[in-house]
């Protein structure tokens, strides 16, 4: 396997295929669908808004979304709802399959990046996502005024043509990264928020260091109603869902 | 006479009822047949010119027109999105690389096993390979988000410093498709050479100075004519093995996928065979065109030629209905809940009609027909049959691509591809760029390798063994 470890982007290589660094947990016991975190994450990361006729066909560009999903057969019939964001899989199936190093696993961080400026198009990592969670520029979606002076001065703007999906807010975890470095500290557990958990009223959503056994989305990860998106396809994910016998608790 | 001269004849000659049926036994002057093909070339009519510059029109606009369109405003004109992520081009691309695959493919192996019938389609079908190439070459960048940069997929030292990955199966096919657009103009350019001698030696005006330039000085010395054989014979023994690796290659493109009824460890030799069919059905659809619309093309493009391609046919039609039903039954009986889906998908689903048509174009309507000997030999029966097979390809590329991508493993994001205007105007418009590249190279390039047909001629006679007639071949190399 010398390749692989040539090319540590795309490879399972021991550095990434572990337990990863920055994780979630996001209880779906909790939420109630209310989408605030869709709306903090189209804020923080400068997301297009598309427009009716796209969005109703498919091509929203939501990072994270609310999937709604009913159980049981009418009158007995309960909703539960499953936010499904890039789960930043270790073994992530987006990444061999770009021809241009487009979508890679970042080294300092381990989670999975998308390089707008190298991507070409070809759509490959959309659709080998088991998550369905990237999201493609089909246009070049404008801002009328006054929206584009509330452009996060932090993210890129992506243009048409290129595909993008969830950073776990990496600009956050930069910011607090160097403030730290500049306090010459370790950081908080709890200090790096990323902007759906900040904007959660249930506080469904943690985020935090998943290899310190102690921090919060650590200890969260252990409880016994935690699991994995499509757990079996072997991707490693970095977030996991909390989910009891039923929905909204009643049963948790 | 002739009864008795037929009940003579030894069993394996009895195939044709008379052996001048067969070009090779028709011989007709080397001249006289150099003429006919030189002629051909320069006579057409003012209908040739009218559809010539409908189908230039309609690239003009149809194909390059909307592909700036679709450039300029994003693949959100197009029909794809989450998660059918790859379209009708993507479609386009599959079936432009089977037609042409198979173009080559055909021609190297009718060569290689000398069939005999081989002497006077391989040069439409060599054409078949360049031009199926190119429109799929096309139609990767049609699906391109962003074509302008398509060049970042070539591995050239670059300022960028970044190096095209070669994981991922894009960048196989990508290495793949470029190879096969080389290999097979070179396949095409070989056996061209000696015509374009015999061009030169019979034209004047700029058709020389042409003709001078392309035949690359070959002059037909013995050193000439055994360079050139021992190239044709390399090249043809090599296609073969490139045709089967590259299509499978293309396969990858989706059985290496995670998606649930791309994941098939059959789709290699499906899509060779898939090649295949569409691809000898392409040939016979063209040859047909070409016979009837082409001067002197009668004599060179017979029933008898497309009796045998139609057998050929018969026996791919079979061979593919044994693929698909491989790459149905293993899914449907592994019982995963997903792959249950995409079959059911299949039948059930808005696509539906495309699923049945594709079965019953690919297999029954061949099945049912192409046994009979007369059938074979009616070429506008064979041109239905062979566009129809045509049509239910594209319909199987179609259930394949999009038709597929449907299901994905996250339910909440299922939604019905809906083909847009932008992506069957450019379909079309590939259609009538290969139609078009047709057209104009049959202006200035023999469709027909008269050397061949000569050569083939030359080692096949008609010999009388008492009152029966007996047709006989020699074995020349």
């Amino acid at each position: 396997m010398t390749t692989q470890t040539k090319i540590p982007e795309t490879s399972i290589g021991q550095s990434t295929a572990g337990q990863g660094k920055w994780g979630m947990v996001i209880d779906q016991d909790m939420c109630t669908g209310c989408q605030a975190c869709v709306a903090a994450c189209v804020m923080e990361n400068n997301i297009s808004f598309v427009g009716e006729d796209d969005l109703a066909y498919g091509r929203g560009m939501h990072w994270i979304r609310i999937e709604r999903f009913w159980q049981g057969d009418f009158p007995k019939v309960s909703s539960s709802f499953q936010p499904m964001l890039c789960q930043q899989c270790g073994h992530a199936p987006c990444e061999p399959v770009c021809p241009v190093y487009a979508s890679v696993q970042s080294a300092a961080e381990e989670i999975n990046l998308q390089v707008y400026n190298r991507c070409v198009g070809t759509r490959y990592c959309a659709n080998n996502c088991p998550y369905q969670v990237r999201t493609f520029n089909w246009r070049d979606y404008t801002r009328p005024e006054p929206l584009n002076n509330q452009l996060n001065p932090d993210v890129t703007v992506r243009r048409m043509g290129v595909m993008e999906k969830c950073t776990f807010c990496i600009q956050r975890i930069n910011a607090v990264e160097d403030k730290a470095a500049s306090e010459n500290r370790q950081i908080k557990d709890g200090e790096m928020v990323p902007a759906c958990a900040q904007a959660c009223p249930a506080y469904a959503i943690t985020f935090g260091r998943i290899d310190d056994p102690n921090s919060k989305v650590s200890q969260k990860a252990r409880d016994g109603r935690g699991f994995m998106a499509l757990e079996e396809l072997g991707t490693l994910p970095r977030v996991t869902y909390l989910k009891g016998g039923s929905s909204h608790g009643s049963n948790g | 006479m002739a009864a008795m001269a037929k009940a003579m004849q030894p069993a394996h000659a009895g195939e044709l009822e008379d052996p001048r049926e067969n070009l090779l036994y028709d011989p007709r002057p080397r001249s006289e047949m150099n003429d006919m093909v030189m002629d051909a070339m320069q006579t057409a009519g003012w209908k040739f010119w009218v559809v010539t510059i409908v189908l230039a029109l309609f690239v003009l606009i149809g194909l390059f027109g909307v592909w700036g369109y679709l450039i300029l405003n994003g693949m959100g004109v197009a029909g794809v999105t989450r998660p059918i992520y790859w379209g009708a081009f993507l479609v386009d691309v599959v079936f432009w690389i089977g037609i042409s695959h198979a173009g080559a493919f055909v021609s190297a192996l009718l060569r290689v096993f000398k069939t005999g019938f081989h002497h006077a389609i391989t040069r439409v079908a060599e054409f078949m390979a360049v031009f199926g190439i190119i429109q799929a070459g096309l139609s990767v960048f049609f699906h391109m988000g962003r074509v302008w940069l398509f060049y970042w997929m070539i591995p050239i030292p670059n300022e960028r410093g970044i190096w095209p990955d070669f994981h991922s199966p894009l960048m196989w096919d990508f290495m793949a498709i470029t190879t096969y657009m080389i290999v097979s103009t070179l396949y095409l350019i070989l056996p061209l050479i000696p015509d374009l001698a015999m061009a030169r030696d019979r034209s004047t005006g700029w058709r020389k100075k042409l003709y001078r330039i392309l035949a690359l000085g070959f002059r037909g010395t013995e050193g000439d004519w055994k360079h050139l054989r021992a190239a044709i014979k390399i090249f043809s023994f090599a296609m073969i093995p490139v045709m089967v690796s590259v299509t499978t290659v293309v396969s990858w493109d989706f059985a290496l996928a995670t998606r649930a009824g791309w994941s098939s460890t059959v789709f290699g030799p499906f899509f060779v065979i898939g090649a295949f069919h569409s691809g000898v059905a392409a040939l016979v659809v063209i040859l047909v065109l070409i016979r009837s619309t082409m001067k002197n093309m009668k004599y060179f493009i017979r029933p008898e030629t497309l009796d045998a391609l139609g057998k050929l046919m018969l026996i791919i039609s079979m061979v593919w209905a044994y693929f698909y039903f491989n790459d149905y039954m293993v899914p449907w009986y592994g019982g995963d809940s997903l792959e249950r889906l995409v079959l059911k998908f299949h039948e059930t689903g808005p696509f539906a009609w495309m699923f049945y048509s594709m079965l019953i174009f690919n297999a029954v309507i061949p099945w049912a027909l192409l046994w009979n000997k007369k059938i074979r030999r009616m070429p506008w029966v064979m041109f239905t049959i062979g566009l129809l097979i045509v049509v239910g390809m594209w319909f199987e590329r179609f259930l394949i691509v999009p038709g597929t991508l449907t299901i994905s493993t996250d339910p909440f994001t299922w939604r019905v591809y809906q083909i847009s205007w932008v992506e069957i105007s450019l379909t079309l418009g590939t259609l009538a760029f290969f139609a078009l590249l047709y057209l104009i190279v049959s202006r200035f390039l023999p469709f027909i390798s008269p050397w061949e047909v000569q050569e083939g001629q030359a080692s096949h006679t008609i010999r009388k063994v008492g009152k029966a007639t007996l047709p006989s071949a020699s074995e020349i190399d």
